[in-house]
């Protein structure tokens, strides 16, 4: 579904200072129906990656390859049908819904925009929006509200309804919990998974919290300064990790188990 | 704000009327700015309905009355009579309709030209933005007085043409302001997250950027109407914008001028016009500020 063939990402230094090498050789797939969890630190190259694989940016080199198109070559009506198939949910549900539309606004857009792929007119891309307010969990009460109006939850809710707007196949998921209270993650979380059952999706899963990367993902790619340092199944990364940085992360990571904790 | 706060809106419509009713609060917690909006409705009263109002119809027409040549106030001439016997009063509050009118047409072209011009800088970006800036700070170095004088000198005077030298002048402003802002909003998530979607430039620029900065374009405007007037008083007093005998703040007073001190009324009237409508478009902008803008509160 979603390959990413040595992807390297250097960015021309200025003012005479060295060039940044956000990503070097990044290579990862992504089938359909898995998901793929993808685990770094600030400043590894996570937010690159992403922006390269949702066409925002040029890899310098490497190839990403969706359904073995490589992005980069597709001419532009067919690079813009690929990228209904490939949706993002942003981490911050307080910045990435526009604050002057309504929620109906907000997951039509996607319709609107892909109306040549999709071919719904007005009436029914508002009963799509209220059929997928329900999917995932908000009511047609909610229609005609705006983002300032809805808790943390709530809006990252209609984040998904407009990733899921236009029937991707791949949703990459940029720390869709890490900005929301943990009772809210599990909500959230839930809901991703069961979504995921539904429709047959593909995760892109970006996180630096192991208990949320145990909990979704099949397999998970270790990412460290803009190099993949592990990448295997999510259970044989818990058991032992090959890397020197997993056993660090793991090392860091919090039990949940009060019996064993260090503060006891 | 709590007052309306609570309240769930059912349909589009009701969430609008909402945030007009929560807009509304608070601009009534300035009472300045209601005094200021106050004033701007009077003014445009006068300037819609002025013909109908005026005691003296047909001195605004240009009749003059030489039996009754610089009257002092009185219950028949509340703000006296000028050299021509023309009642000052009838003068004034026609006088609105130009002075009002020639500011809102600068004000919205400007706001217009100057909205496209740094829309287009700011989201482009690169040497067009390099370009349109650069063309843009060179006409904000031509002072407007000066600028109007030769577009006068050149294509003659009147009132269209006073107006298409001063929005000359003043979109620079706007371009800057509005340059600014869609920088910024360029780089906010919900309009990456447009651009990854596939949207379009236009529809980006129109549903994203845009309905995002029009307040501060709007609070801008208000601000900048006081000034518009003032600035087409100023060359109707110089004699380089609205000719007489078309009653205009600027012309009456200069008019007015020769006759001062002894006839003060003559003068007096006109200037607290002018002073009026200033004050009250920036008391109004700065309303208008606190309620669209909520960052800038005090």
């Amino acid at each position: 579904m979603l390959v990413v063939e040595g992807v390297t990402k250097i960015y021309p230094g200025r003012r005479g200072r060295p060039d940044v090498a956000a990503l070097k050789g990044v290579s990862l797939t992504v089938g359909r129906r898995e998901s793929v969890g993808l685990v770094g630190e600030s400043g590894s190259g996570k937010t690159t990656l992403t922006r390269c694989i949702l066409g925002l940016e040029r890899p310098t080199a490497g190839r990403i390859l969706v359904d073995g198109k490589d992005i980069a070559t597709l001419p532009a009506a067919e690079m813009q049908r690929l990228r209904s198939r490939v949706q993002i949910v942003f981490q911050d549900p307080y910045a990435s819904l526009n604050p002057r539309m309504t929620a109906h606004d907000i997951v039509a857009e996607p319709m609107i925009i892909h109306r040549d792929t999709l071919g719904l007119d007005a009436r029914r891309r508002t009963d799509r929006v209220a059929e997928l307010l329900d999917l995932v969990g908000l009511g047609a009460q909610h229609l005609h509200r705006y983002p300032h109006e809805f808790s943390g939850g709530q809006r990252q809710r209609i984040g998904i309804a407009r990733a899921l707007a236009v029937n991707p196949e791949l949703i990459v998921l940029d720390e869709p919990t890490s900005a929301l209270d943990v009772s809210v993650q599990a909500q959230v979380l839930n809901l991703l998974h069961d979504l995921q059952q539904r429709f047959s999706l593909g995760y892109l899963f970006i996180s630096h919290d192991l208990g949320v990367i145990r909990y979704v993902c099949d397999r998970v790619s270790l990412i460290y300064r803009g190099e993949i340092v592990e990448e295997g199944p999510a259970e044989a990364l818990f058991a032992g990790p090959r890397s020197e940085y997993g056993r660090m992360l793991l090392g860091a990571m919090p039990d949940p188990d009060p019996d064993r904790s260090p503060f006891r | 704000m709590s007052a309306v706060a609570g309240n769930i809106p059912s349909s589009a419509a009701a969430a609008r009327l909402q945030n007009w009713r929560r807009g509304l609060y608070r601009f009534r917690q300035s009472w300045l700015s209601v005094v200021g909006l106050a004033i701007v409705v009077l003014l445009l009263v006068a300037a819609i309905a002025g013909p109908w109002l005026v005691p003296y119809p047909e001195h605004v027409a240009g009749g003059i009355n030489t039996g009754a040549r610089f009257k002092p106030p009185s219950a028949q001439h509340w703000f006296g009579t000028n050299e021509l016997g023309q009642d000052v009063l009838s003068l004034v509050v026609a006088g609105s309709r130009v002075s009002l009118l020639a500011g809102l047409a600068v004000v919205t072209l400007a706001a217009i030209v100057g909205t496209v011009v740094g829309a287009v800088a700011g989201y482009v970006g690169r040497w067009v933005d390099e370009a349109l800036m650069r063309f843009t700070d060179l006409m904000l170095t031509l002072p407007s007085l000066i600028l109007a004088m030769a577009v006068a000198a050149a294509l003659g005077p009147g009132i269209a043409n006073m107006v298409f030298a001063i929005v000359l002048s003043w979109w620079p402003g706007f371009a800057r302001l509005v340059r600014g802002e869609v920088m910024a909003r360029k780089e906010e998530v919900y309009v990456q997250a447009a651009r990854a979607l596939g949207a379009s430039a236009p529809r980006i620029l129109f549903r994203h950027i845009l309905p995002n900065i029009v307040s501060p374009i709007i609070v801008k405007a208000s601000l900048d109407m006081g000034f518009a007037i003032l600035t087409v008083a100023s060359l109707g007093f110089v004699g380089i914008g609205v000719k007489p005998p078309t009653p205009e703040w600027g012309v009456l007073l200069s008019l007015a001028r020769g006759y001062l001190p002894d006839y003060w009324w003559t003068a007096i009237f006109p200037g607290c016009a002018i002073f009026l409508a200033v004050f009250a478009f920036n008391l109004l902008g700065d309303g208008l500020r606190d309620v669209l803008d909520p960052r800038a509160r005090r």
